[in-house]
């Protein structure tokens, strides 16, 4: 009796879980698994450079015409014309390797957005230069960078390869 | 798909063939970047720094400092 109540509320939870209903809860419902093994649970096709034999063929459900060729494969294969391998291959893969690796126009979008998202960036940086920042010091004036680097000349600095070594102080002039 | 038979592919020996060249042109790369750093950077600095030197007579130099007025403990005479 309580048997039978078990067998009722495990077979409402298999029809919950899955779509079609497991009898095999209803006779045994301490034995097999309640649900279902779904699809992705099951070894897959993969179409990888690195699995050059994927766990199973890709298409499982054959016609009757593949089926007639998978007999035909059983015996010797010299028998298959060329058509028939490549029927066989096809069944067994969805691409083949030139397929699988072909190069695609994607980084012609890639580029193109990022030059033009780019742009958006230069064009809110000009924006925020005219409208929002304010004045830069006066340090940045002309006659202040004439006065520093005259200064610096006068300091020598970097006199071996840096901005002393331009100057010709004979001259008082930049060397040409 | 041609009737004719593509040519067979190189089957063995990927690794080692793809291993040589990476080995060869990562060894003449890296030999090629110390060169041209060596030749284009390193020996041009120190001729210039030998240069300098060379005929250099720091208490001139100091001279001139000093007489540009930018040594505030040494102030020109």
């Amino acid at each position: 009796m309580e048997l039978l109540f078990f067998c009722i509320v495990t077979s409402k939870r298999c029809l919950r879980r899955s779509q079609k209903l497991e009898w095999v809860c209803l006779l045994f419902p301490c034995a097999a698994g309640v649900v279902k093994a779904e699809d992705f649970s099951l070894p897959a096709y993969v179409n990888r450079r690195d699995v050059p034999l994927p766990e199973v063929a890709f298409v499982k459900d054959l016609s009757a015409q593949q089926k007639a060729l998978k007999e035909k494969e059983k015996a010797s294969w010299t028998a298959l014309s060329v058509d028939e391998k490549v029927e066989l291959y096809r069944i067994k893969f969805n691409e083949s390797y030139a397929e699988m690796n072909r190069g695609s126009n994607e980084w012609k979008t890639v580029l193109g957005g990022v030059l033009f998202f780019l742009g958006v960036t230069g064009l809110i940086l000009i924006w925020q230069k005219h409208y929002m920042y304010g004045p830069i010091p006066h340090t940045f004036s002309d006659e202040w960078l004439s006065m520093q680097t005259k200064r610096m000349l006068d300091m020598r600095i970097n006199p071996v390869e840096g901005i002393s070594s331009q100057w010709d102080y004979e001259k008082n002039e930049w060397k040409k | 798909m041609s009737s004719a038979l593509l040519p067979k592919p190189q089957m063995r020996r990927l690794l080692a063939r793809r291993m040589k060249f990476h080995l060869f042109g990562a060894f003449l790369l890296s030999v090629g970047c110390a060169a041209l750093y060596k030749f284009g950077v390193a020996d041009p600095r120190k001729r210039a720094y030998a240069e300098f030197y060379k005929n250099y007579d720091p208490m001139k130099d100091f001279e001139a400092m000093r007489a540009a007025g930018v040594l505030e403990s040494a102030p020109p005479k």
